[in-house]
């Protein structure tokens, strides 16, 4: 586990976004997901990810629904809204700018300053 | 495992679950499942596996928490829920519950009351319209405005007042039709409902235009209270005729409820107009300037713009020219207007209300510093569960919410119960009638204001007490406690816990002082000589007016039934005094004496002016009141014969000198008429208990017969079968005439009211404080012994003798106890000194009170730190040190 990075603050809504784009999914199926893309490089102790959830559905980003999983177990499945479909494009640029910034800022010499 | 334990206890099940709530339980619950059966396809069996995906899972109850807070979870929500783990916890601790929401119970009950009585009596005056522009001369101010005369000067020649109306108390036989019962009503001036502005219930009030003369207007208006119980709500009561003292007076109107006359304390029957008022009371008259029983307060409604003050100026200018004018019969001195309802009470109600208050006031804060010791030794014990919170994730603000969650919810309870038994108290207060057969009554009705300030006290000291532990939790280091256990150490917050204790416990021993102050000044004042002896002695009291008794007939009459007393086999000694015998119903009348060779007979001139009794041949055997030298009366004192008079000492003393020297002496009354002074009779009290050597002189009743007095019965037989006997016996003499026989003790119940209001008063409030100081001590000395059990455990181990243990354990608190009680013995016998203006000789430099306050202190620590030592003895050290 010593190989998982904590979390960047904010990065987990982002995330969860990327995980429901790709399709309906209930909480575990988010972990899993995410887990799945980030290729097990993050740590996200479960619990934590309801509250992020809840408040994407409050801000109206994602909608649930109640229906049956792979398992035949009941579960409330996730998916994006049209708001959260634009939020998560605008999320997804600037995070990319970002982070191409960061990346060019770190990796600047000293002769190019 | 379903749900969380978290919302299957019985009081979640108790408030109605939100579907919120519910989803969400739920959707975690899905998600473990879901979590398990990966984990079951991995090798675990499914316990094993279902167990894994829980702790995977983390802090369930805090995550549950931050999504409520992430849907926006309303502010009754998350009420809700601290409201359902506030129960939780305080269930658990039922003593700690029990404890606070009493003593809370407790002072906020105890402030209710006084506050209701406040309300009743200082806020709430009469139920009138702009009561506020009301202002006028009390009962016994010496204003001159007792006299009707006065007053219609002082009506006319005002310039402050739109209207000035006054009003009197008469006491009458009212028949309805052979059904005579004695009744108290008002006689009032015709504008005196103009006045006031109210408007009749049924029927018609009278006004200026009935009053054309002396007993023109035989007219009569019930209040509201005597209609119903007296007429059974019967409207046609308009129009009838009924008999007041033989003579015939028409119903006209009935007042609206709740309107009692204009003396808060006295509930009158009827009104009827003043210009009636010689027909019905012989005292009252109408052409007297002198009279000082014509009337007894006037009021009027200030003009616009006149303020108190130049209607004060205005009235007393009044005063002062009609007594330079009148200079026989006027006295005026400078009177201060006042709100009518209270009258001449005004300043001691006041006085006693604003005591009661500062008690009261006392008793919460003593209530909230034990509450606030009660809390923080309840939060230290929780230090570890809230240290165990804090490491789990749960913010310091969410945990203060909680404390001050379960704050208020004691506080609510404690304010709810207080304000249950408040208002009890105060319906009983506002049915009680203090005095059998006298209209009085306490002016208090509970209402909605009652509520805000119950609630409201309740809220502040929630508050006040809630923040209490609050340091203790921001400083809470969570791994510091989690880590040593519950701090053996003794830090700052026991020190505020202890000047809390030491507070309360010095506020309970001035409150114990007070009461013993009180008891004591009460038992000494029962116990004084009155110069007579009500003991064995039975009064009745016979308005011979009632009956329609006039001039001639008195005397006859009341000698027949003076030998009808005396005929009652066991009877020693009977006698007569008109009006009311001394200390009954706080009334006297004084008289002004001159000496013999004056002439002007001003009342600048007067020698004396002693208290005047006017009493039959008996009267001093029958009272008991000691003949020091000379004789006393015999009936052949009457008309023909020259007028003579008995004296007290303190006159004889004043007047002449001397006791033995004032025999055979002369000295004159205001109307010219020379009395022999015949002899002399100890010294007693006359219009209260205060009166300290007061002069008063006694003429014989057959040289100044009165239709109104009372008999004075000396036996020493069952009181009972006495007033039964002197019943029937006056029926004999006349079947019309209402009786009222009471023996003397039980009449001076008036004088000693206000004594043993005080003392009942102060008495209820020094126990409540010494209730409050027993929880105090024991919550300290209980809770100190339960935080040294381990080191009481090792002392006892290493041979520590029981004394020592038991100084170890308890020393602190009984150290406490000695400052708190020292501190206020000393404060509650500098406030004693108040007291001496209410209760009669009461004084704290008194051996038996101190002893009696050292001694309740003491055996209040005992009883408080009797149970927590027998605990501290009790430690066995194997056991102790083996679970710890």
């Amino acid at each position: 586990m010593s190989d998982q990075a904590q979390l960047l603050p904010g990065t987990l809504d982002l995330l969860i976004l990327k995980a429901v784009s790709l399709g309906p999914l209930h909480g575990y199926g988010v972990l899993l997901r995410i887990a799945q893309i980030t290729g097990q490089a993050l740590l996200i102790e479960q619990g934590a990810l309801y509250p992020a959830l809840f408040r994407l559905v409050r801000q109206g980003l994602l909608q649930a629904e109640w229906g049956t999983s792979e398992n035949n177990r009941r579960a409330k499945f996730y998916e994006l809204t049209t708001a959260g479909r634009k939020r998560f494009m605008e999320e997804t640029e600037s995070w990319n700018r970002i982070s191409s910034a960061m990346t060019a800022a770190l990796a600047a010499q000293a002769e190019e300053v | 495992m379903k749900l969380p334990a978290y919302f299957s206890t019985p009081v979640a099940r108790y408030f109605r679950r939100s579907e919120i709530a519910d989803e969400m339980a739920d959707e975690l619950h899905s998600h473990i499942e879901l979590r398990a059966d990966d984990l079951e396809r991995s090798g675990l069996d499914r316990a094993m596996a279902e167990r894994r995906a829980r702790v995977e899972f983390g802090a369930r109850e805090r995550y549950v928490e931050e999504s409520l807070e992430a849907l926006g979870g309303n502010f009754f929500d998350t009420l809700v829920r601290d409201v359902r783990l506030a129960v939780r916890v305080l269930r658990k601790s039922p003593g700690f519950l029990i404890a606070a929401v009493f003593t809370l119970a407790l002072a906020i009950g105890a402030n209710a009351v006084v506050f209701g009585i406040m309300d009743g009596l200082i806020l709430r005056p009469l139920q009138v319209p702009q009561v506020e522009r009301l202002l006028g001369t009390h009962y016994g101010d010496g204003s001159g405005f007792q006299a009707y005369p006065n007053y219609r000067d002082l009506r006319d020649h005002n310039h402050s007042f739109e209207d000035v109306a006054a009003f009197n108390m008469v006491f009458v036989g009212l028949d309805t039709g052979n059904d005579p019962a004695a009744a108290t009503g008002f006689s009032a001036t015709g504008n005196y409902f103009d006045v006031l502005r109210i408007h009749p219930y049924l029927g018609r009030f009278f006004h200026p235009s009935d009053e054309r003369g002396p007993n023109s207007a035989p007219y009569l208006v019930l209040t509201y209270a005597y209609w119903h119980s007296r007429f059974q709500d019967d409207r046609g009561v308009i129009g009838r005729v009924v008999q007041l003292d033989k003579h015939p007076y028409t119903i006209i109107g009935v007042a609206p409820p709740g309107f009692q006359g204009t003396i808060l304390f006295v509930a009158p029957d009827f009104f009827m107009p003043i210009v009636n008022q010689e027909q019905v009371s012989p005292e009252g008259s109408l052409t007297s300037r002198g009279s000082i029983h014509s009337i007894f307060d006037t009021f009027g409604r200030l003009k616009p713009g006149v303020t108190p003050a130049q209607a004060t100026d205005d009235v007393n200018a009044i005063g002062a020219s009609l007594a330079k004018t009148y200079p026989r019969e006027v006295s005026h001195t400078a009177t201060t207007l006042l709100r009518p309802g209270l009258t001449a009470f005004t300043d001691p109600a006041r006085a006693f209300v604003g005591g009661l208050m500062l008690l009261s006031g006392l008793i919460l804060l003593a209530a909230c510093a034990n509450l606030g010791s009660l809390f923080a030794a309840h939060a230290a014990d929780r230090s570890r569960e809230v240290a165990l919170r804090l490491a789990l994730g749960s913010s310091r603000r969410r945990i203060l919410r909680q404390l001050l969650t379960e704050a208020l919810l004691i506080s609510l309870a404690g304010g709810a119960l207080g304000l249950m038994a408040s208002f009890a108290l105060l319906r009983k207060l506002s049915t009680w009638q203090p005095f059998a057969g006298a209209p009085l009554h306490i002016p208090v009705s509970p209402d909605a204001k009652l509520y805000i300030v119950a609630v409201a006290l309740a809220v502040v000291s929630g508050l006040l007490f809630g923040i209490v532990p609050v340091r203790q939790v921001m400083r809470a280091n969570p791994y510091e406690i989690v880590r040593a256990g519950s701090s053996p150490r003794f830090g700052r917050r026991m020190t505020l816990r202890d000047v809390l204790l030491v507070v309360q416990i010095a506020i309970c021993a001035v409150l114990v002082t007070s009461s013993m102050v009180a008891v004591r000044g009460l038992v000494r004042s029962l116990k004084s000589n009155f110069g007579f002896e009500p003991r064995n002695t039975m009064l009745l009291g016979a308005n011979l007016g009632m009956a329609g008794y006039e001039a001639d007939r008195v005397l006859p009459t009341q000698k027949r039934l003076i030998d009808a007393m005396k005929s009652i086999p066991g009877v020693e000694q009977v006698g007569l005094v008109n009006n009311y015998p001394p200390l009954v119903y706080t009334a006297a009348f004084r008289a002004n004496v001159f000496k013999d060779d004056t002439r002007d007979m001003s009342n600048a001139n007067a020698a004396a002016a002693p208290y005047k009794y006017e009493v039959s041949p008996g009267y001093f055997e029958a009272a008991g009141t000691h003949l020091l030298t000379g004789r006393t009366f015999a009936w052949h004192d009457d008309k023909d014969a020259p007028p003579v008079a008995v004296a007290n000492a303190e006159f004889a003393r004043k007047m002449f000198g001397s006791v033995a020297g004032a025999v055979g002496k002369f000295c004159r009354r205001q109307n010219g008429v020379r009395l022999q002074i015949v002899g002399v009779v100890e010294d007693g009290k006359y219009l209260g208990l205060t009166d300290d050597h007061e002069p008063a002189i006694f003429l014989p009743t057959p040289q100044a017969p009165l239709n109104n007095g009372y008999l004075v019965v000396l036996s020493r037989r069952d009181p009972e079968e006495l007033a039964a006997a002197m019943r029937s016996k006056a029926h004999d003499v006349d079947s019309g005439l209402p009786v009222d026989v009471r023996s003397w003790t039980s009449m001076l119940s008036v004088v000693l009211f206000p004594g043993r209001m005080a003392t009942a008063a102060l008495g209820v409030l020094g126990l409540m404080g010494a209730i409050l100081s027993i929880t105090g001590i024991f919550g300290m000395a209980a809770y100190s012994v339960s935080k040294r059990m381990r080191e009481l455990g090792i002392r006892m181990a290493l041979g520590a003798k029981r004394t020592e243990v038991l100084k170890a354990a308890l020393g602190r608190a009984v150290r406490l106890l000695t400052v708190g009680s020292a501190a206020g013995l000393i404060l509650g016998i500098m406030a004693s000194r108040l007291l001496v203006y209410i209760v009669y000789q009461a004084t704290s430099r008194d051996p038996i009170v101190l002893a009696g306050v050292v001694l309740a202190m003491s055996l209040l620590g005992l009883l408080a730190t009797w149970i927590p030592a027998q605990r501290a003895l009790s430690v066995n050290p194997v056991i102790l040190l083996r679970e710890e």
